[in-house]
């Protein structure tokens, strides 16, 4: 057999790293033995069971990552082990989830030479290295919620193809780095721009596929909120997440935050690229959902995160003690800012209201917290936030072809004896 | 005190510029991964990993059915220039709809 990981420790002690009962919603089973040293595979040692059908999964640990949940090996795409959201607001740089689109990812970037380049329709062309983005611009700092645009695409019903993952594809971090606007004003947009196009290192395997780029309006990447992030939660980006440098685009979802981020190019024309065009599409209307089965008759590019919130503290099927019963989570939007969290013991009947944590800013997870009495029996408990625009979830999930913006109240059931 | 000044600001400078001296690699885990058997399963396996890994297939969602593997096949070819022959391309589908 194959060494999963050449010169990396691995080690995969199942009762050391995951504790059943800290398994929470959308994490279940963990089985298998422990593995130590470097010399085995252990690909089929751990596993995850997401709970749909054919959910079993791998925990893998990769370079800079604690143990996750494997979706997919080349190009790698890890989620979250779901219970690391129990943990605070933010989530570890170890845990942050991967994904990639291309297998011809970057493996080995000399920060020395690392270079941005920025042009087309600018007044001046630049080359930027870290040390220039670091020395040259303001520095600013904002925590913003990444959330992949398939998160949770594993519980749409009926099934749709994709990555099937469970709810781990999403992560808080404290980001810094500078302004894109600052970058393109020192470059000096030229008059009729229209778009910003964004592309990173990473590369197709074949000639005859779509490179993975990106853009955004103008205006949007000139509103002071984009930014080129150079650092997470206090340390370089991992690599596995756009080192040295990628994109942040607060509120929006994780397809545009090109990950090293190493061309943008202003462009008097709307970008027609696979991965705008044809990709990351959903449909054009309010709900950005159609009827199951069905497909949409217009589409637009992906925006921004609806608005989701998730229990962290039990999972489902777990059995509680009866009486009064903690209950904690997160919840987050697209940047309007949570303004209420709602909580329901009896599946949906009834709610009422959570007390919410510390503001980290409106792109940010916010924690909540509740309490709520159980009787004896099987309890549906159910979480809805709502945002400042007054937009919550829906009751139960919509559906779109591609399985993006997942939303409905999430649920879970525990049995209170 | 304007020497010193200027010296600090060096000395801010070198270590902002050089805290990130050192390149960095990565070692990405290459797992073997092997396809259902069934007729057809060759082709399949040796045209799919050109570009990804055949956990790609084994994580979508069971008995999709002929229409849409016979969609993603074509996808590949259409949408991501994969060279695969009609044939091929009409055993891969039928072999993912028969097994997956």
């Amino acid at each position: 057999m194959r060494r999963e990981a050449g010169g990396i420790a691995v080690v995969m002690e199942t009762g050391a790293k995951i504790d059943r009962r800290q398994w929470l919603a959308g994490a279940v089973a963990v089985s298998g033995a422990a593995v130590l040293g470097t010399t085995k595979s252990f690909a089929a040692d751990s596993t995850v069971s997401l709970p749909f059908a054919n959910g079993d999964r791998p925990l893998v640990q990769y370079p800079g990552k604690r143990p996750m949940i494997r979706l997919t090996a080349r190009p790698p795409q890890l989620e979250t082990p779901f219970e690391v959201f129990n943990e605070g607001a933010f989530t570890p740089n170890d845990a942050f989830f991967v994904r990639y689109h291309l297998a011809g990812l970057p493996t080995f970037i000399d920060p020395d030479t690392y270079k941005i380049a920025v042009g087309g329709k600018v007044a001046t062309p630049l080359s930027l290295s870290l040390g220039d983005l670091k020395t040259g611009f303001e520095p600013v700092e904002l925590v913003a919620v990444n959330q992949c645009s398939g998160n949770s695409r594993g519980f749409v019903t009926p099934r749709v193809g994709g990555g099937q993952l469970g709810n781990g594809a999403m992560g808080n971090a404290r980001w810094k780095g500078v302004k894109l606007s600052d970058v393109l004003n020192k470059a000096g947009v030229a008059a009729g721009a229209v778009q910003v196009k964004f592309d990173g290192l990473d590369s197709p395997v074949l000639p005859g596929t779509p490179d993975f780029a990106k853009a955004l309006d103008i205006d949007h990447a000139l509103d002071g909120e984009v930014m080129i992030a150079y650092e997470m939660n206090g340390e370089d980006l991992p690599f596995l997440n756009g080192y040295p440098v990628r994109l942040v685009v607060p509120g929006y979802y994780g397809t545009y935050w090109m990950k090293h981020l190493s061309e943008i190019t202003v462009l008097d024309s709307v970008y027609d690229g696979f991965w705008m065009s044809t990709a990351y599409r959903v449909p054009d209307n309010d709900c950005h959902c159609v009827d199951p089965g069905t497909k949409p008759q217009k589409t637009v590019p992906i925006g921004k995160f609806d608005v989701r919130s998730f229990m962290t503290n039990l999972r489902d099927g777990q059995t509680v003690r009866s009486g009064r019963v903690a209950l904690k989570g997160i919840a987050f939007d697209g940047g309007a800012g949570i303004s209420e969290v709602l909580v329901s013991a009896d599946g949906g009947e009834s709610w009422s209201p959570a007390a919410l944590g510390p503001d980290l800013g409106k792109y940010s997870f916010r924690e909540w917290t509740a309490s709520v009495h159980l009787k004896p029996g099987a309890r549906a408990l159910a979480v809805r936030a709502v945002n400042r625009l007054n937009q919550t979830q829906p009751d139960k999930a919509l559906w779109n072809p591609s399985g993006y913006m997942r939303n409905g109240v999430e649920t879970l059931t525990v049995n209170a004896a | 005190m304007r020497n010193a000044l200027r010296l600090g600001l060096l000395a801010a400078l070198l270590s902002a510029v050089s805290a990130h001296a050192s390149p960095v690699g990565i070692d990405l885990p290459q797992p073997e991964q092997t396809l259902k058997p069934g007729p057809g399963v060759e082709i399949a396996s040796n045209d799919c990993r050109t570009c990804h890994s055949l956990d790609y297939i084994q994580t979508q969602p069971p008995h999709m059915g002929a229409a849409f593997w016979n969609a993603e096949v074509t996808k590949m070819i259409k949408t991501y220039g994969a060279p695969i022959p009609d044939p091929d391309a009409k055993a891969i589908a039928d072999y993912l709809a028969q097994t997956y």
